[in-house]
């Protein structure tokens, strides 16, 4: 049985404002997949990211991680095995300390307090970030915050990471870094993000979503090589690809 | 708002200082939490003329303040900052206790300003020990302490995430504020009609941010408990430390130790 496989089927969302968010949204991600999520603003991408650990429900269709669907009753294990990063690392870093936030989630899963301390340590070495461990998260630097946000989901040794704008707010230098780190994880890795050279340097495969639907969904190149396609969802050729 | 800000930072620095490696930095974040709330209870026990007898509790902040080398100086601005909430509780009694408590010679001092000195100095000792509390300890370790001493996780953790999103809130509402000087040119102050708008736009971006920070915790595991594994040790020197200035802080409630000691050296002399 494996977890790492995402399959959405006609995904319907409608916020509480009768916004329609998704409308009929299928894909499958296999095993160590880098899918880049791409769109314009409001297409649907947070929606649709909340969706896969079970920060929200589908009004219709469903979600399966792994061989199980999405339900309330196994939202647990679910998140266990998607470790969502979000988009503002001040949301996601809420711990007085880095290390209790990188403990958060082991501890929650009910891990013996040294195994925790020896995964905190793993997780903020692996984002280069272990000298970090007793520094409060609001004093550390933009780049040193997206770090740890990675960290505090990797602890938890997830199967399939998700990251909401991963680059944002980032400068070049550590924009370059991030994409180096998530470069050497095994993951199933889908990245929503504006990032389009992100997106061609990270994944094989992109999604581009309009209006709560699949515009196209194929091989990252053969996508954004096509100067219409992108046009039509307020999208831009990557500058690396506008270069050669 | 830039002026919050820097109160702010200098709030954040006081944190700080809690890094410093000193003895009473090494000292169980417990003890001082409670030594200081021994030392609250002593203070606000004190009746409302006790100016005399309430002097020999300085001694408490002051070897703090020396021990942990904290500087005095931003203590003391930080006591001035909120000393107006404190002369708004005392400032009538001049004005309606006029009985002459005490007189040297033909100068009369009317109870209502001892009692007004009396109402300043419990605010200045109250205040100082808990900004040395957390200038010592560190505000996440005062947190823990009250969590290992069984205070309710709801208070514990409520108070944890206010001092965790304060910065970020105060910065949200200092850009809507520049946002807003940019574009009024000369006019100074804020519109009131603005201002609601503005207070109202902050709880909306607070809600949002609550909303994100949840969908993160529960992203991550969370069941409605914060758990935290950092043990603390309280040693010989901790217990020292708590019972030797909790009998000195009760033995000043109880005895009036200035008055003891004049009469000591008048005895002496006569």
């Amino acid at each position: 049985m494996s977890h790492h496989i995402v399959e959405v089927k006609d995904l319907e969302y409608v916020y509480p404002d009768n916004t329609h968010a998704l409308n009929g949204v299928s894909f499958k991600i296999t095993h160590g997949e880098s899918v880049g999520l791409v769109g314009a603003n409001g297409a649907g991408k947070s929606t649709l990211l909340l969706h896969l650990n079970g920060c929200l429900f589908p009004k219709s269709g469903s979600v399966h991680i792994g061989d199980f669907p999405l339900t309330k009753k196994n939202v647990v294990d679910v998140r266990r095995h998607v470790g969502m990063i979000f988009q503002d690392p001040d949301d996601q870093l809420f711990m007085p300390r880095v290390f209790d936030d990188v403990a958060f989630g082991p501890l929650n899963l009910g891990m013996p307090p040294d195994e925790v301390k020896d995964r905190v340590i793993y997780a903020l070495k692996q984002v280069n970030a272990d000298h970090l461990i007793n520094r409060p998260p609001y004093k550390i630097s933009g780049g040193e915050k997206r770090s740890v946000a990675i960290a505090t989901v990797l602890s938890m040794a997830p199967d399939i990471l998700v990251l909401d704008e991963p680059s944002s707010g980032l400068d070049p230098k550590s924009r370059r870094k991030l994409i180096g780190l998530l470069k050497n994880f095994t993951h199933t890795k889908i990245i929503a993000t504006h990032d389009l050279d992100l997106v061609l340097d990270l994944c094989e495969r992109t999604i581009i979503l309009n209006n709560g639907r699949i515009a196209i969904d194929g091989n990252t190149r053969d996508i954004f090589g096509n100067e219409i396609l992108l046009e039509a969802n307020h999208l831009e050729k990557p500058l690396t690809m506008q270069c050669s | 708002m830039p002026k919050v800000e820097k109160t702010l930072g200098s709030m954040a620095a006081l944190d700080d200082l809690a890094l410093n490696e000193t003895t009473l930095r090494s000292l169980d974040p417990r003890s001082k939490l409670i030594t200081s709330l021994v030392f609250i209870v002593a203070v606000t026990s004190f009746g409302k003329y006790d100016l005399l007898s309430l002097l020999p509790l300085v001694i408490y902040p002051v070897s703090l303040i020396a021990l942990g080398n904290i500087p005095a100086w931003e203590i003391t601005k930080k006591i001035l900052y909120v000393s107006p909430f404190a002369v708004f509780i005392g400032i009538f009694n001049p004005v309606f206790d006029r009985e002459i408590i005490v007189q040297f010679g033909s100068f009369a001092i009317p109870g209502g300003w001892i009692s007004f000195t009396v109402i300043m100095v419990k605010f200045a000792l109250t205040v100082s020990v808990a900004l040395i509390l957390v200038a010592t300890s560190g505000f996440d370790s005062v947190c823990l302490a009250l969590a290992k001493l069984k205070v309710p996780q709801i208070f514990v953790v409520q108070l944890m995430f206010i001092y965790r999103y304060i910065f970020v809130m105060v910065d949200e509402a200092s850009r809507m504020v520049r946002a807003h000087k940019l574009r009024s040119f000369r006019r100074s102050s804020i519109d009131f009609r603005i201002f609601v708008s503005m207070i109202g736009q902050l709880l909306l971006r607070t809600l949002d941010r609550a909303q994100r920070i949840h969908a993160a915790m529960i992203s991550r595991g969370f069941t409605g408990e914060i758990r935290l594994t950092r043990e603390l040790k309280a040693g010989l020197i901790d217990w020292i430390f708590v019972l030797g200035w909790s009998v000195f802080f009760i033995l000043v409630r109880i005895y009036n130790i200035p008055e003891l000691l004049g009469l000591l050296v008048m005895g002496g002399l006569t």
